[in-house]
């Protein structure tokens, strides 16, 4: 059963893991505007097939 | 889109349409939108909504200031020579094609390097080479495609500071901790005895022990500054029994550790700081889109054209001394006191008073800071500097330099002083009980009943239970600062009301005329007459007017205040105003009326509609059951008369009060112990709200300014402030209850702790049953009393 030692540091270090990035996330100002980025994420596609449009 | 539509900004182009492209655009300005960004392959911008764009406003070298390198320097966050950024307000962001067109600004100007929209907050923030471009060229563009960005005094200011996330990373680090270590506690819960966990609960309960440092030491350290504070102040707040609490919890359990005698208590004290800091997040709401700390600055111009030896400078506003000779364009407000010296001045004084009518002044008359030209250019001597101004001077005032929360005692503190003292009592009287009876375990009870008296459901159900009415505000379109101004409003008695904007609103009156036709001619001459006189309701009627003025002077002209207006042009005399000096007796004296007549013939009267808000009359009577009730208004008593027949007999009235005197007026109520809640709109009740212990103010549009304040309250629903008193105070009602039950769960676990069965087990079904089913009851009751209401 010494496995246990194992799988529970291993659990504690992912959680910590984790626990970081979410962190660095709040730091970087992602929760702070969460409409903005969904619309931005469409119009780079249109951006591009525009553009494709004319060159074909 | 039908095809008399502007293409651009979506507005009926009238009949004459300006045609481009074979397409109809309503003006210009919105035509040269259209070219600039097809010309730069942005065109799919139409394609995003059938209507995008606003339409443009006109530049002519408004932003000339920016060249001034003292004043960019101050717009600007971030400079290093080459590239600097810049962040705008740009209030005509509303839809997705803005964020579209405005994060694509590198195209129309190549100097930008990125834009990017937020767009809950409507602002855009811009890097651009310094080298390529300037400020006032981005700015330029950007009123050119009609996103004008709001540039205010405001901005001149260092950069603020940005909203703490430290209750954020306290409450993840505490969440973290509590989901661990509930998961390391199980196995011993319901496992006493086995070989298994024998060997592991060692590994166990120093994981838990060193997952629980950040939590005492970091997530709940400002429990223990409060508490420290609130001691120093001989003040025991609800922050004492907390962190009396939690530091009897971390100690025990760590003895327990440490000796190797138990597991500890560590899932229920970190569990404990979880839901409060749960509470204090949610207690927490921010609108985006609104700000509560307004002043003048935000209304002020940030720079202003000086003239010196014939030559126009843009000049910072701070920098303007006594003695300057300033240029005030149309449309500019002037910033600071100063004396009119050349041009004709109507000046637009809504941002001050909430008056919508201009007024005319003269040269050589005084014009005071805040109000807006409206016709033209004008040149004036500047008299005082922008802090020393009439209407600045206000916020010198101390009122604007403390924070109200301080000298509050809140509910939950009130009843907290009395918690502790009897907790106290318990733990000591029982640590002497046990003491003689079986000294072993006196230590364990002690620290049992400190432990399970630690007020948890006490200290959340206040936070719920405002944090949620706040949403439910907020949903109804009525927006509070925050959860104490709920509070505030729940104990106010005495309720005051701005006249101007507030209970009228700022839309110009609606004015009939009755009697005898009048001809072309007697309207012009009328319209003439009324030109000279700075009466508002002169003003009102000149407005109203359609047909020009005459060209030529009248022969005589005299102002009787109060009365009247005698003139003389050619042959016509004419009379106009009150109905005893025109020679006529009043039927309804609730209305108010101009009488005309011309050569001696009565004519008619122009009936001027009182515009008082819908329902007026009826929020005051329901609000006069409950509260004193006062106008204050800085207007004449000219509708004294008429307000003190709508309104319910106790309303009190005063009137020709200055900004300091609406201050210094709510100031004596309260010295004399009454709690007030002021209700306005314009500049001049700034310091009144401020003053009083709740300040909403009334805003026909909350998207432009109010002056600071504890709560918005959009015009048009005005007829709703009894039900929002109504349930603010149910609120505190329903907080009460829930302190009942949250002291029966003490109670209940006071039972344990006094008989020595507290264990770790009971005490982690204890501390989270109690805690959650305290918010599920408030959250429930507050929503149930809202839909009921």
């Amino acid at each position: 059963m010494e496995v246990v030692y194992i799988t529970i540091g291993v659990s504690v270090i992912v959680a910590i893991f984790f626990l970081i990035i979410f962190i660095k996330a709040i730091k970087s100002g992602q929760y702070e505007d969460t409409y903005t980025p969904s619309v931005r994420m469409l119009f780079d596609d249109e951006l591009v097939s525009d553009k494709n449009k004319e060159h074909n | 889109m039908s095809s008399n539509n502007c293409y651009h900004c979506g507005l009926d182009c009238g009949k004459n349409p300006v045609k481009f492209n074979d397409k109809c655009f309503c003006c210009n300005g919105c035509k040269t939108v259209y070219e600039i960004l097809n010309a730069n392959e942005l065109g799919c911008y139409y394609d995003l909504e059938a209507n995008p764009g606003t339409i443009p406003s006109e530049i002519k070298g408004k932003y000339a200031y920016l060249e001034n390198e003292e004043i960019v320097s101050n717009l600007l966050e971030f400079n290093d020579g080459e590239i600097a950024v810049v962040e705008f307000y740009v209030p005509s962001i509303h839809c997705s094609s803005c964020i579209w067109v405005l994060e694509n600004l590198s195209k129309l100007n190549h100097g930008v390097i990125t834009s990017l929209v937020n767009f809950p907050k409507k602002t855009v923030r811009i890097t651009y080479k310094i080298k390529a471009t300037n400020l006032k060229e981005i700015v330029e563009l950007m009123t050119s495609i009609a996103y004008e960005p709001y540039i205010s005094l405001n901005d001149a200011d260092a950069k603020k500071n940005k909203v703490s996330k430290t209750l954020i990373y306290q409450l993840v680090i505490a969440a973290f901790a509590f989901g661990n270590i509930m998961m390391l506690s199980f196995p011993e819960y319901f496992q006493l005895d086995g070989f298994w966990i024998n060997k592991y609960k060692i590994v166990f309960r120093w994981l838990m022990f060193f997952m629980s440092i950040p939590v005492v030491f970091y997530s709940a350290k400002d429990y223990f500054i409060s508490a420290y504070k609130g001691l120093r102040h001989k003040m025991l707040n609800i922050d004492v029994p907390v962190a009396l609490g939690v530091s009897v919890l971390f100690i025990r359990s760590s003895t327990e550790v440490f000796l190797n005698i138990g597991a500890g208590f560590f899932d229920s004290l970190t569990g404990l700081i979880f839901f409060l800091l749960l509470g204090k997040f949610f207690q927490q709401k921010t609108y985006n889109f609104l700000s509560f700390e307004r002043d003048y600055k935000s209304y002020f111009p940030i720079a202003v054209t000086k003239i010196s030896n014939n030559k126009e400078e843009a000049i910072p506003v701070k920098n303007v001394c006594e003695g300057d000779r300033l240029l005030i364009r149309n449309e500019e407000l002037i910033p600071v006191d100063g004396i009119l010296i050349n041009g004709e001045a109507l000046i637009d004084y809504s941002f001050v008073t909430g008056e919508s009518v201009p007024v005319v002044k003269k040269s050589g008359d005084k014009l005071f800071a805040g109000g807006k030209q409206t016709a033209g250019a004008i040149e004036i001597d500047v008299i005082n500097t922008i802090e020393q101004s009439y209407l600045t001077q206000l916020w010198s005032n101390a009122v604007f330099n403390k924070t109200k929360e301080k000298n509050i005692k809140n509910i939950t503190d009130t009843i907290s002083k009395y918690f502790t003292i009897v907790i106290l009592i318990i733990a000591f009287i029982a640590g002497i009980y046990w003491y003689f009876k079986n000294p072993n375990i006196a230590f364990n009870i002690v620290t049992a009943v400190l432990i399970i008296a630690c007020p948890c459901a006490l200290a959340l159900s206040a936070p719920f239970a405002f944090g949620n009415m706040l949403r439910i505000f907020g949903y109804q379109k009525f927006y509070l600062k925050n959860t104490e101004t709920i509070e505030n409003m729940a104990k106010v008695d005495t309720l005051i009301f701005d006249k101007t904007g507030t209970i009228t609103s700022n839309n110009t009156s609606k004015i009939k005329y009755e009697g005898i036709p009048l001809s072309s001619d007697e309207l012009q001459l009328i319209k003439t007459v009324i030109r000279a006189s700075n009466h508002p309701l002169s003003r009102a009627l000149y407005k109203f007017i359609e047909e020009p003025c005459l060209t030529k002077k009248l022969d005589y002209f005299e102002e009787i205040l109060g009365k009247g207006i005698k003139a003389k042009y050619k042959n016509n005399k004419v009379k106009l105003g009150a109905a005893s000096f025109v020679g006529v007796s009043q039927k309804n004296i609730n209305e108010t009326v101009i009488y005309i007549s011309i050569n001696k013939e009565l004519k008619g009267k122009f009936s001027f509609s009182n515009n008082y808000r819908k329902d007026t009359q009826k929020v005051f009577n329901e609000l006069s059951k409950k509260y004193k009730l006062i106008i204050l208004s800085g207007d004449n008593e000219g509708e004294k008369e008429f307000l003190s027949k709508m309104l319910p007999k106790e309303t009190l009235f005063k009137f020709n009060q200055k900004p300091e005197d609406k201050l210094n007026f709510i100031k004596k109520l309260q010295q004399k112990g009454a709690h007030v809640l002021m209700l306005g709109d314009g500049l001049n009740d700034a310091g009144a709200l401020a003053q009083s212990n709740v300040g909403i103010a009334i805003s026909e549009n909350i998207n432009v300014f109010s002056p600071a304040c504890d709560g918005i309250l959009e015009a048009n629903l005005f007829n709703k402030i009894p039900k929002f008193l109504t349930l603010a105070s149910k609120t505190v009602t329903i907080i009460k209850i829930s302190f009942i039950f949250s002291f029966l769960y003490n109670t209940i676990g006071m039972y344990f702790a006094l008989t020595g069965q507290l264990t770790p087990v009971v005490a982690a079904i204890l501390m989270p049953a109690s805690s959650i089913s305290i918010v599920i009851f408030v959250t429930i009751l507050t929503n149930w009393i809202s839909k009921k209401n």
